[in-house]
């Protein structure tokens, strides 16, 4: 087992889920179904291989930064679950 | 001609008539609204038909048309992935946490698709957050095979190829992180291009995995899959990896000529648990292209067998931090029970997403987390750079690589849905494509016994679309099974 239940539930809260019994208990077991697959990366040795993070080299794309025309408030706030005075609003935090 | 066959032209048949004025784009769009309705209670393809929004397209169209401004997708019919912005419109990903979000903006391609005189008929189905290879996923509906209602269209881009294979739109859009575009486009029997990763703006697409995502085609055959991509390409401001490379008119590239062309076939590809009718159609497909000239040469991509692995860590890890902006705060889903923030985010989340959903941000978080980067993300950004190395060497030898696109024919409903692992090994053939970002087209190659589709898969180098587009072309053009159409699905019945 790469990964137990208590992993699990500390993953689900980096990931700000909230698992049920039966998930947890089912993504323990699959997560580590497919850990164990992904285990075969091993077999290479890659130590003098850099890694690719983009695949078409690209530099920096960089752009004037100039003030454009943008999105109202009020169409900003449009697909808001809540809103309140032009802002949007949320359960209290302390 | 008969109004009711003009669901079952191309795009290109369709501008011919278009130009001759002999049909209206309305009449078009009326018909395809009709075709709909007859028959989505049986394929499910899509989620929102847009009637009000198409009908006003097609008459815009038409005025466009009056006054002389005619393009090649002036007044057609198209259906688009769900996880595209359209203004107005519904943009779901077939997921609850999207399930009420209308975008304020078109995604660049909607744009130009519109620009063009494109009719937007609706959004079509896909697995949540594109998270699957077979629309099983879907938050709300499963989409039926057009060829047979009892088996999967092929995910994640499901409801797209099955929309276009059932004729309930003329050509479509879907994206592709995977093989979400080519291995639907082989289930349900249609041509399905992933173009080179920054060939086309990502803008408005929702994002899944930045540095694998890409939007393509789904269309009837290999013409109309050029037209689509003559508008969608180009560089966009708005998109920072996408490339300022020039493009051409993807049509110059369809040449009914392969000779002297070498075809690159990975002995890689040919692996034990693929479908023997797969195979034999595949290579009944290669020697139909080599007896018009073409050579074949065996070559070797020797990272194959890692491809799968190194995908679903980096896509997983791409997507953990993609989906963490699904909070509740700004759009789309807010759970009802909340006493303060965090519980507002727990609930939002855990009640928004679906199971494969949830699986896949488990999976990206702890590959990130402290302690686990090098051993996983890192290592999988190393691999792939082996697996992008090994098609820069297979490209010294040959000019276009061919295999299979997915190993098995479309599966059955509910056949894989217990067993992630197994789900993802369907996009075994699929996957290093989009891990070294070139481009690759599915076009159909035979049929198995029981009457599933089979797609061959032609693979180029990076922006070498042409290449691939004018070996699809010469194999359609020599062929007949992109002409082949699936019986009515009303004299279907899903329950045999």
């Amino acid at each position: 087992m790469k990964i137990e239940i208590g992993e699990v539930e500390h993953v689900a809260r980096l990931a700000r889920l909230t698992l049920s019994k039966e998930e947890k208990e089912l993504f323990t077991i699959q997560l580590n179904a497919i850990l164990d697959y992904i285990e075969k990366l091993n077999e290479l040795n890659t130590t003098a291989v850099a890694p690719t993070f983009h695949v078409v080299s690209h530099r920096n794309t960089m752009r004037d930064d100039e003030v454009k025309e943008s999105y109202s408030q009020e169409t900003s706030l449009e697909n808001a679950p809540d809103k309140s005075k032009g802002c949007f609003r949320v359960p209290k935090i302390i | 001609m008969e109004v009711e066959a003009l669901y079952h032209l191309t795009i290109h048949e369709l501008h011919e008539r278009l130009r001759r004025r002999e049909v209206s784009s309305q009449e078009i769009t009326a018909c395809l609204l009709d075709r709909i309705r007859e028959v989505d209670p049986h394929i499910k393809a899509y989620l929102t038909v847009a009637q009000l929004e198409a009908m006003s397209g097609g008459q815009e169209a038409d005025c466009r048309i009056a006054a002389g401004r005619i393009s090649p997708l002036t007044g057609i019919p198209l259906a688009i992935k769900d996880n595209m912005c359209t203004q107005g419109i519904k943009t779901t990903c077939a997921s609850k946490i999207l399930e009420n979000f209308v975008p304020p903006y078109d995604a660049t391609v909607i744009r130009r698709l519109k620009e063009e005189g494109g009719v937007i008929l609706g959004k079509v189905n896909m697995d949540e957050f594109a998270m699957g290879s077979s629309t099983e996923n879907s938050r709300f509906t499963v989409t039926c095979n057009p060829w047979h209602l009892d088996t999967i269209p092929g995910g994640s881009s499901g409801g797209s190829a099955a929309a276009v294979a059932a004729d309930e739109c003329i050509a479509s859009l879907g994206s592709d992180t995977g093989g979400s575009i080519r291995q639907p486009a082989a289930c349900c029997g249609v041509v399905g291009m992933k173009p080179t990763y920054g060939r086309v703006s990502r803008y408005g697409l929702v994002a899944f995995a930045s540095s694998l995502d890409q939007i393509g085609p789904i269309t009837k055959d290999v013409e109309d899959c050029a037209i689509v991509l003559n508008t969608i390409t180009g560089h966009d401001p708005l998109d920072s990896t996408s490339v300022n490379f020039p493009t051409d008119d993807y049509r110059k590239a369809l040449v009914n000529d392969v000779k002297g062309w070498v075809l690159g076939v990975p002995k890689e590809f040919f692996i034990e648990g693929m479908d023997p009718v797969v195979e034999e159609k595949v290579w009944d497909g290669i020697r139909v292209l080599e007896n018009l000239g073409a050579v074949v040469k065996e070559i070797s991509l020797p990272h194959t067998g890692y491809a799968v692995a190194t995908y679903y860590i980096i896509c997983t890890a791409e997507a953990s931090s993609n989906l963490a902006r699904y909070d509740g705060v700004k759009y789309g889903f807010r759970t009802s029970e909340t006493s303060d923030l965090m519980e507002m985010y727990l609930k939002t989340r855990s009640q928004g997403f679906g199971a494969e959903v949830k699986r896949r941000i488990m999976l990206g978080t702890y590959v990130l987390s402290s302690g686990y980067y090098d051993a996983y993300y890192r290592k999988a950004s190393q691999v792939r750079t082996c697996i992008k190395g090994d098609f820069e060497d297979a490209f010294q030898e040959c000019d276009v690589i061919i295999t299979p696109t997915s190993p098995t024919p479309a599966f059955r409903i509910g056949e894989k849905v217990q067993d992630p692992l197994q789900m993802y090994l369907s996009d075994i053939f699929t996957i290093s494509v989009n891990l070294a970002g070139v481009p690759a087209i599915a076009i159909p190659c035979g049929f198995s016994s029981e009457g599933l589709p089979i797609g061959l898969q032609i693979i180029g180098r990076h922006f070498e679309e042409e290449k691939i587009l004018c070996v699809a072309y010469t194999f359609e053009q020599n062929t007949d099974y992109h002409k082949r159409k699936p019986s009515s699905p009303t004299s279907q019945s899903s329950t045999s």
